[in-house]
């Protein structure tokens, strides 16, 4: 029973970061059609803030605010930096500027800050455990737990009720017929690009909050769970981008508990295999999402 | 077809140039520039015959490059040395010992049956689903040489390997993936796949099994990485995995984006270039870090250089440097407009 506890909530709270990673990356590449690489670097993005921030004395819920809202800031940024000036041009285009660029924040942290891990300040809740049913469970996985929940309840909120979601998806879809209709496209891009921050910034925090250091490559392993879970769910459904994160978590964890210790090592190149393995079945993922998609 | 010829003769001749010149200067440390430089071109081309013909950009070259420099590690490293170089290494392989040619094409063969079993399913996905299992693909690569132990000495530094990659030696090896690069271009795969990567569709409509085509070139590009990786591990002859992950990826894709990855001038002249501009910013950062101000502080200086220069390559001139037609097919237009002018 214990066990059972214990796997269901590493499962969620888990999963809940891994869904709230790849809804990041997929709000970007539903509208665009662009894979943002440069979206692990706001996770990092949030982690030096915090850094930065730790020996201000302000209190952590301010801090952790400031971090979201710089991953924000640079989530627009790289709008302009890296995606803007080649929107037009080919799907490759638009994949080498976000490398560069993300390549180009990470050494900027190396050479500006420093390549050695830097401390995160963490109120002391974050590493406290409690005891549920028999299992002892660190109180992060419960907040990841409720974070995830607010978060994805407010983004299915955002993207179905408000006009700018509506918007959004409009564009998702048909960006032509969209902007024909009357929605401003800059505006919309400029907006799925914070969105995408916030949730990175969010995600930085709770990730970092695992480790407690942040390193300027930071940003790799969040970036690659976004991802496969996108692809993995389909990638251009933001349903399919949450229920691909809570599977990668499912196949993560599973692993985690049954791989002998001397294979365990190898998790990631089982994870991808059977990634590999899902994309033989289904090439478009589970989740088939709007079938078209241009970016002008 | 005639002006492949040309262009065959004319970048086979700029790497001869190079060799030449380097040889008649006699410093060591251009030396090691140049033999480096003609590894780098042997990686792009060959990534150039993937990228540049079936339009897809893929990560995980790197990964068989460093597949290709273990296996040759494994096969050349001295028998009595294997001991303390490999401690896992798996009995019956201890007393394995080839030349170093042979064991270059080994690598070139194992890192292509590698890619042909992995990419099978990973070809029939398209544009950004591709490039993403690419990237994942690297991260298994990585993955694989990081923990086995017994091949690759796990995250450790590998050492023993003899050197025997000299300046002629790379420079042969570099004429003749040019020469491949280009005939694989002229070929039936290689044109359908370029009629693939214009119009996917179109092509489909017109009979190309486009994943069969795609899973040729990525077969060959990995063969030629196997290739090169050999060659730059008997070069450098002691490595870690993690000389085979990003940031050599960034580098490799850095030349081909910069030179022009749909041709395979583009590749050669791009690698010469970031491989000049590299060494030069390298050298910035050391007399900075020599300096007061630097103290030993200043790194990443020339990615974040490099990135920019990609960046603002892919704003003003998305092709790069030679988009569309190699430097014979160039030259003979020229010549042909002249003849029509006068």
């Amino acid at each position: 029973m214990a066990f059972t506890i214990q796997f269901i909530i590493d499962v969620l709270s888990l999963g809940g970061a891994y869904a709230l990673m790849a809804l990041g990356l997929v709000i970007i590449y539903g509208i665009l059609r662009l894979v943002n690489f440069a979206y692990g670097e706001l996770i990092m993005v949030a982690g030096y803030t915090m850094y930065l921030s730790s020996g201000s004395g302000l209190p952590w819920i301010v801090m952790a605010s400031l971090a979201v809202a710089m991953a924000v800031v640079f989530g627009i940024f790289t709008d302009y930096a890296a995606f803007r000036p080649v929107r037009a041009k080919s799907v490759t285009a638009v994949l080498i500027t976000s490398f560069a660029f993300s390549n180009l924040l990470q050494n900027a942290a190396l050479l500006f800050i420093s390549p050695r891990p830097r401390n995160v300040p963490l109120p002391p809740i974050f590493s406290q455990t409690v005891e549920i049913g028999g299992a002892i469970t660190p109180v992060r996985n419960l907040i990841t737990i409720a974070a995830s929940i607010v978060l994805l309840a407010a983004v299915a909120y955002l993207m179905r009720k408000t006009t700018l979601g509506i918007a959004m998806r409009a564009a998702a879809t048909n960006f032509t017929m969209a902007r024909m209709l009357g929605v401003p496209a800059n505006l919309i891009i400029s907006s799925a690009f914070a969105l995408s921050g916030f949730l990175a910034g969010v995600v930085g925090i709770l990730w970092i909050g695992r480790i407690g250091t942040v390193v300027p490559g930071v940003g790799l392993e969040p970036l690659l769970v976004a991802f496969i879970a996108t692809v993995i769910g389909g990638m251009r459904s933001l349903p399919g981008a949450v229920v691909g994160g809570f599977l990668l978590a499912l196949i993560d964890t599973t692993l985690n508990y049954t791989l002998p210790q001397d294979l365990l090592k190898f998790r990631d190149a089982f994870t991808f295999t059977l990634v590999i393995l899902i994309l033989l079945w289904r090439p478009a993922g589970l989740i088939k999402g709007p079938a078209s998609g241009q970016r002008t | 077809m005639k002006h492949s010829y040309i262009t065959a003769a004319l970048l086979i001749g700029l790497i001869a140039a190079l060799v030449v010149g380097t040889e008649l200067l006699g410093i060591r440390l251009y030396d090691r520039i140049v033999t480096n430089l003609l590894i780098s071109l042997v990686l792009v081309i060959g990534l150039q015959t993937f990228m540049g013909n079936s339009g897809l950009l893929s990560f995980a070259h790197i990964g068989f490059m460093g597949f290709g420099a273990y296996t040759s590690a494994v096969l050349t490293i001295p028998a009595q040395m294997k001991g303390m170089a490999l401690p896992d290494l798996y009995g019956f392989m201890t007393a394995v010992e080839v030349s170093p040619l042979l064991a270059m094409l080994v690598a070139g063969i194992v890192a292509a049956i590698v890619a042909a079993i992995v990419a099978y399913p990973l070809m029939r996905l398209s544009d950004a689903a591709a490039v993403i299992t690419s990237f994942a693909l690297l991260v298994v690569l990585y993955t694989v040489m990081n923990n086995w132990s017994a091949f690759t000495n796990g995250p450790r530094t590998l050492f023993g390997l003899p050197k025997t990659t000299t300046l002629p030696m790379a420079a042969i090896v570099a004429a003749l993936v040019v020469v491949v690069a280009l005939v694989f271009k002229e070929s039936r795969t290689g044109k359908l796949l370029r009629a693939s990567r214009e119009d996917e569709v179109a092509a489909a409509a017109l009979g190309a099994d486009i994943p069969k085509l795609r899973w040729k070139a990525f077969v060959l590009a990995a063969f030629i990485a196997g290739v090169g990786g050999a060659l730059w591990g008997h070069f450098i002859t002691s490595f870690a995995p993690k000389s085979f992950y990003l940031k050599e990826t960034f580098l490799v894709i850095t030349m081909l984006v910069i030179g022009g990855a749909n041709t395979v001038t583009g590749a050669v002249a791009g690698a010469i270039l970031v491989t000049f501009a590299y060494e030069g910013l390298r050298s910035l950062e050391g007399t900075l870090n020599a300096t007061a101000a630097g103290a030993g502080q200043v790194v990443g200086l020339t990615e974040i250089v490099l990135a920019i220069a990609m960046i603002a390559f892919m704003i003003l001139r998305p092709g790069g440097l030679f988009p569309t037609r190699e430097i014979g097919h160039i030259l003979a237009r020229m010549r042909r407009k002249k003849e029509t002018s006068a």
